[in-house]
C-alpha cells in the first residue's frame, strides 16, 4: 500500500509529502504519524507540503487533527512551504488551522522546532488562534 | 448567382478597384490624417485580390468556411489596425459596404439581359459584404475589449506594488478602493512575493484606502490567514481614524491580527521582531504575536 514515508532526525519526525494526497494517504499518515509518536518518544514533527498542490477540506482538517494529536503526545508540529494558492484555497474554505505553525521552508522550520525544543516549551500554543472569519 | 460575382471580380479588377476607391473618397469615407492614400489603395487591392480567390469555388454565402480564411485575416488585420488606429466601428465597415456600388453597378451591367439574375446576384453579393461588414465590426469590438481587459490587468497590477523594505521584509502600500477583484490579487501578488523573495514579515499599508466594510475587512484577514499559513506574519498598518471606528462599529474581530497606526510603527515592529530572532535565537516566542 502506497505510504507517505516519516524520517526521523534526532528528536524530530520529518514527513515529506510529493504526491497528491487523497484521503486514504492522509488517513495513513495520521495513523503512522501518531504511532511512530509514541515510538520514538519525538519533540516535533515537520511537515513540507510544498510539492502539495490542491488541497480540500478534509486534508486541511487532517492536518489540524495531526497537530492536535501530536500536541497530545507531546510533540510540535510545523507545516512548511505551504504554497500561495493552496493558503488562499485554506481560507476560503473557512480554515485558517489555528494551533499549527508554519514557516517557510524547511529550513526555518527546523530551526523553529529546534529553538523550541530547546527552550522546552510545553505551553500550548495559541497563536492566531481567534483567526477564523 | 453565386460564380456571377466572381466572374465580375475577374474580369474587371481594375475597373472595380477604381470606382470602389473613388465611391470611398467622395462618400467622405477617407481619413487622411488616419491612413494614407496608398496603404488604402493597397488594402482595396488585396481585399479584391483575396475575393477573388475565395469565390472562385462558387461558395459566397458562407464567410465562415475555409475559403474564406485569407479573407478573414486579411478583414481581421484591417479591423484590429483600424481600430487601433481610432476609427469606429462604422467607419470600419464602411470599408466593405462601400464596395457594394460599383460591384451592384457591374452586375447590373453585366447581366442586363436577365434581370431575374440580376436580382439573384445582388441578393448573393448583399449577403457576403453585409456579413463580411459585420465580421469587421466584430472584430473591432474584440479588440476594444482585448484592449480594456489588458488595461484592467495593468491597472491591477500596478495597483498592487509589493516592495521589499529589509531584509525578510516586504510591504504592500494600498491606495484606493479595495473591491473582491483587486483584493483577490492583492492576495494573489502578496502571497506570490513572499514565496519569490522568503520573507518572513509583511505589512499591508492602508493609508491610501478611503473606507474599509466588511466584505473589504474579511478580505484583509484572510489574507492575514493565508500569510501566516505560509509561515509569515502579516502586519496591518495605517488604519485611520474613521476607519478605526467604522471597524468597531461594524463589529470586525481584528483580535488576531497585529495592527500598527502608521507603516513606520509597522517597519519597526518588524525589525525588532526579526532582530530578536537573529540576534538570541531560541528567545523567540513565536506563539505570542
Amino acid at each position: 500500500m502506497e505510504r507517505i514515508p516519516i524520517l526521523r532526525m534526532g528528536k524530530v519526525l520529518l514527513v515529506t509529502i510529493q504526491v497528491d494526497m487523497h484521503d486514504q494517504l492522509a488517513v495513513t499518515l495520521q495513523d503512522d504519524l501518531t504511532a511512530r509518536i509514541v515510538e520514538t518518544g519525538a519533540r516535533g514533527v515537520l511537515i513540507d507540503i510544498s510539492s502539495l498542490e490542491v488541497v480540500d477540506s478534509f486534508i486541511g482538517r487532517i492536518l489540524g487533527n495531526i497537530a492536535t494529536m501530536a500536541r497530545v503526545l507531546d510533540a510540535q508540529t510545523v507545516v512548511v512551504g505551504m504554497q500561495p494558492a493552496v493558503a488562499i484555497t485554506l481560507v476560503e474554505l473557512g480554515m485558517s488551522l489555528p494551533g499549527v505553525r508554519t514557516a517557510l521552508n524547511v529550513e526555518k522550520g527546523m530551526a523553529l522546532l529546534q529553538a523550541s525544543i530547546k527552550a522546552d516549551e510545553a505551553e500550548p500554543e495559541v497563536l492566531d488562534a481567534s483567526l477564523e472569519d | 448567382m453565386t460564380t456571377r460575382i466572381h466572374e465580375i471580380l475577374k474580369k474587371y479588377p481594375s475597373e472595380l478597384l477604381t470606382e470602389w476607391f473613388t465611391s470611398m473618397t467622395t462618400g467622405g469615407m477617407r481619413r487622411d490624417a488616419l491612413l494614407k492614400e496608398g496603404e488604402l489603395r493597397e488594402q482595396c487591392a488585396e481585399f479584391l485580390r483575396l475575393l477573388t480567390q475565395a469565390t472562385e469555388h462558387g461558395n459566397v454565402t458562407d464567410i465562415t468556411g475555409s475559403g474564406f480564411a485569407s479573407v478573414r485575416d486579411m478583414l481581421e488585420r484591417l479591423s484590429r489596425s483600424r481600430s487601433l488606429q481610432g476609427f469606429s466601428p462604422s467607419e470600419t465597415a464602411t470599408f466593405i459596404f462601400s464596395f457594394k456600388q460599383p460591384l451592384f453597378d457591374r452586375l447590373r451591367r453585366e447581366l442586363a439581359s436577365q434581370p431575374e439574375a440580376v436580382a439573384d446576384a445582388m441578393w448573393g453579393a448583399t449577403l457576403l459584404l453585409d456579413k463580411m461588414g459585420l465580421y469587421t465590426t466584430e472584430v473591432h469590438q474584440r479588440t476594444r475589449e482585448e484592449v480594456i481587459v489588458r488595461q484592467q490587468q495593468e491597472m491591477l497590477e500596478l495597483s498592487t506594488p509589493v516592495v521589499q523594505m529589509w531584509d525578510r521584509i516586504v510591504a504592500l502600500p494600498l491606495i484606493g478602493t479595495l473591491d473582491s477583484g483587486r483584493t483577490q490579487t492583492v492576495m494573489e501578488t502578496l502571497l506570490q512575493r513572499i514565496v519569490e523573495t522568503g520573507a518572513e514579515i509583511a505589512i499591508i499599508d492602508i493609508t491610501g484606502v478611503p473606507t474599509v466594510d466588511t466584505l473589504t475587512a474579511q478580505h484583509l484577514i484572510k489574507t492575514v490567514t493565508a500569510t501566516r499559513l505560509m509561515g509569515a506574519e502579516c502586519v496591518i498598518s495605517g488604519i485611520r481614524p474613521q476607519i478605526a471606528q467604522t471597524i468597531v462599529h461594524l463589529g470586525v474581530d481584528l483580535a488576531g491580527v497585529v495592527t500598527k497606526s502608521s507603516l513606520a510603527g509597522a517597519f519597526s515592529w518588524a525589525l525588532k521582531r526579526l532582530n530578536q530572532s537573529l540576534g538570541s535565537q531560541g528567545q523567540r516566542a513565536p506563539g505570542k504575536v
